[in-house]
């Protein structure tokens, strides 16, 4: 057993583990951290097969932003263990059931499969060089058409996420609408089914 | 190592979100599900890519840098979708003071 089997099985329990733990922790502050945690082990996996600026791009983007980004959302609600909505237990287990047969039926079809190897340690198609030319040349095109669809995520979240002035463009009829909206929501008790 | 182990693994960890998806109420959870399940199929499609460079490589120099490219664009459309499902989130945490999906059904109505 040499030592990329080693880190191969290392990094794969952590993965695992703490991917677990992102779905049985109470406090969704702790299932960030494990999540944050399940995805160095997978830019750890990266490394191994040399692919090295998605390790960097996993780390920055998933570690750094969008995890920081569930922080703050969290954060901002103040959720806690008390808060924290459950299901029947006869739901979970039936949704640990459906998963785990989604889990045996994968597991049977594939065990059988050719013994293909995958490099471990070697080639430099994971480096900036060769991926930069590859995307520049061939990839223009999408990689242009994702910047609009940044450019329409990003306004998209601010409309979304924007509070509703009463005083918004479609004149005095949106400010009966939201206290509509507001006395059917203290009327109405929220149900807890 | 056998692309075997990479399918296994990847397998073990999409099948870990799904299980979170079907059993937790908590609408933040349920996204982070979804991002371990994004990063399952990156894994898988990072060891297929490096398999097929190592079966190709004699022939095509750049074989497999498709597939890392693959992943580079699921991570930018993870990061535009993270964005716009957290503002939805917050919008529904502002209107129901609560992040529990149950409430969601209420939009029938």
């Amino acid at each position: 057993m040499n030592i990329t089997e080693v880190l191969f099985w290392i990094l794969s329990v952590v993965a695992v583990f703490s991917a677990l733990m992102v779905v049985i922790s109470k406090n969704p502050v702790y299932s960030v951290l494990w999540l944050i945690i399940t995805f160095f082990s997978i830019s750890g996996h990266y490394i191994l097969l040399n692919a090295q600026f998605l390790a960097i791009v996993n780390i920055i983007v998933y570690a750094g932003a969008i995890m920081v980004l569930f922080l703050f959302v969290i954060m901002l609600m103040n959720l806690s263990r008390d808060t924290e909505p459950q299901k029947s237990k006869w739901l979970k287990l039936a949704g640990a059931v459906a998963g785990g047969s989604l889990l045996l039926v994968l597991v049977a079809a594939l065990r059988n499969t050719e013994k293909n190897m995958a490099e471990v340690g070697t080639g430099d198609i994971g480096l900036i060089k060769n991926l930069g030319r590859v995307l520049f040349n061939d990839y223009v095109v999408p990689f242009e058409i994702s910047s609009i669809l940044f450019l329409s995520a990003m306004v998209g979240a601010v409309v979304i996420g924007k509070r509703e002035s009463p005083l918004s463009p479609g004149g005095g009829t949106k400010v009966e609408k939201t206290t509509a909206r507001i006395e059917s929501y203290s009327t109405q008790p929220i149900s807890d089914e | 190592m056998p692309i075997n182990y990479y399918i296994f693994l990847a397998i073990s960890l999409f099948v870990i979100g799904i299980i979170g998806v079907l059993t937790r109420r908590n609408a933040i959870i349920i996204f982070m599900c979804i991002e371990l399940m994004l990063n399952a199929v990156n894994l898988l499609l990072v060891a297929f890519s490096k398999m097929h460079h190592l079966a190709n490589s004699a022939t095509d120099k750049t074989a497999g840098s498709d597939g890392q490219l693959f992943v580079f664009f699921i991570m930018v459309v993870a990061a535009a979708e993270v964005s716009v499902g957290l503002a939805i989130i917050v919008m529904l945490y502002r209107n129901t003071h609560s992040v529990d999906v149950n409430f969601l059904n209420r939009l029938k109505h």
